[in-house]
């Protein structure tokens, strides 16, 4: 597979099509993947990887690189082709200026999960028939690839490319997802239990804004937590008000425009399972105004700047659900 | 939230009302005498969609106990369709708001017209009410505003 991505970026490259390729680089050690800009077919051999770890998604760089002169190309899973669309209806990203490339989706590993079985010194991970072979400083670790697959992969919504210029291997499909589980099972706790779930969560907070900066829907170009007047721009001591303030309005400002890509759950030092907020929020979407897929298309109107006469009133929340 | 002298609750509450109906509706409760408590304190707003969802917040930090948003009714907006918009941003916030295991009864969206001044005094009295059984807001306040 990164075989085959490089020597099509390559040909690109060389009859002028693309002026920059984006995909994803090897950090410092094998498993810490970056995203990256190439420029040429040197930097490509290089650098470029394409593996179990490269999870990260590429779409948001898109509303940088595509402003730029000539056109950019760029690899997508199918889960990322969503934000891609989601920036192309928002003006964000200027279609025409990228050449996507459908590349197949996860599952993708997460590190911290091989870790957590006490692997240490993680030199190199390989895919073998669904076993892991871990190569460590101390010798070599086997374990089920099933136990260490990204919680976001874990629950993947759809294998399918929803918009792509060519694609290499196949397409796939819309998946039915157990994704909305966990929203439920808070949903059917007590007030003080969900008030203590999240209490116990949201604490761990550091506000590192990891999960706003790498939120392909978060790309106001002015954040209102950068402001140093709010009281909210940085970690309170000894305050829940403020990571409270902060993860609500995050999630609120994407509503209705988040892919529920996992990215933010994903990058968050803390573990704190943040998709949890926008799913509460995509599964009140879907069961009070229809369902919704935001970044499924470009031309539908976003829940929340549509309307019909015939909207439940706001006392629904009252009326329904554990108290 | 304030005490008085006899250590009863007195709750904060913040009403956002909007300068077409609801605020011509508490005007309307007060020219006809209409009683409603001194704990609830109007903020005008152009109208009921120009409410952020921070400003909610922002009413929890500095010692809301209860924060109640009036607009038109649906379809009488006087820019048309405003408050639609507020319906659907609201009800999402609250249920937000209810998944983060905050009290429900904090908050509020009652469609109060610029003739209904009896709804306003006894939705203000009936949401005092509520908000004084819950007791001060102690899940979503801000230590650092807390007055001594």
């Amino acid at each position: 597979m990164q075989e085959a991505m490089i020597k099509r970026a390559k040909e690109l490259l060389a009859d002028g099509s693309v002026k920059r390729v984006i995909g994803w680089k090897r950090g410092e050690f094998a498993y810490d993947i970056t995203p990256a800009v190439f420029e040429s077919a040197e930097e490509l051999d290089k650098d470029f990887v394409f593996d179990v770890f490269t999870s990260a998604n590429v779409s948001k760089y898109l509303v940088k690189e595509s402003k730029k002169e000539g056109k950019v190309l760029v690899f997508l899973k199918p889960c990322d082709t969503y934000s891609l669309n989601q920036l192309t209806k928002e003006h964000r990203v200027d279609r025409d200026n990228v050449y996507v490339i459908g590349i197949p989706g996860g599952p993708k590993l997460d590190i911290e999960k091989i870790r957590a079985k006490g692997i240490t010194g993680i030199l190199s991970v390989r895919n073998e028939n669904f076993t892991l072979k871990i190569e460590t400083l101390y010798g070599e670790e086997t374990m089920p690839f099933s136990d260490a697959i990204l919680d976001k992969c874990a629950s993947c919504k759809s294998k399918k490319h929803v918009t792509y210029d060519e694609l290499i291997g196949e397409d796939g499909d819309i998946l039915d997802s157990d994704r909305f589980d966990m929203v439920e099972k808070l949903e059917n706790m007590t007030a003080q239990e969900r008030y203590d779930f999240w209490r116990e969560q949201l604490s761990k907070c550091i506000r590192c804004n990891a999960c706003r900066n790498v939120c392909p829907a978060c790309t106001c170009e002015k954040c209102v937590f950068d402001d140093p007047a709010s009281g909210v721009e940085n970690k309170a001591a000894a305050d829940s008000f403020e990571e409270k303030m902060f993860h609500i309005i995050r999630a609120f400002h994407v509503a209705g425009r988040c892919t529920d890509c996992g990215e933010c759950s994903r990058v968050c030092p803390q573990n704190i399972p943040l998709h949890l907020l926008n799913r509460k929020f995509i599964k009140d979407i879907n069961s009070l105004y229809g369902e919704y897929q935001a970044g499924a298309d470009t031309t539908s109107r976003a829940p929340l700047t549509d309307y019909t006469a015939e909207d439940c009133e706001s006392s629904i929340v009252h009326e329904r659900g554990v108290e | 939230m304030q005490v008085n002298e006899n250590k009863e609750f007195q709750p904060l509450i913040v009403a956002f009302c909007c300068n077409w109906c609801s605020y011509a509706g508490a005007d309307l409760s007060g020219t006809n005498r209409l009683n409603y408590p001194t704990n609830v304190k109007i903020i005008r707003v152009p109208c009921s969609c120009r409410v952020n969802p921070m400003f909610i917040l922002r009413a929890f930090q500095r010692g809301a106990d209860g924060v109640i948003l009036c607009g038109c009714h649906p379809g009488d907006c006087h820019y048309t369709s405003g408050n639609y918009f507020t319906r659907r941003r609201m009800t999402l916030l609250f249920s937000m708001l209810d998944f983060l295991g905050i009290e429900r009864d904090r908050t509020r969206v009652e469609w109060v017209s610029a003739a209904e001044g009896a709804k306003f005094a006894a939705t203000m009295n009936e949401f005092t009410e509520a908000v004084k059984k819950l007791g001060p807001n102690r899940r979503l306040e801000d230590l650092r505003c807390r007055k001594q």
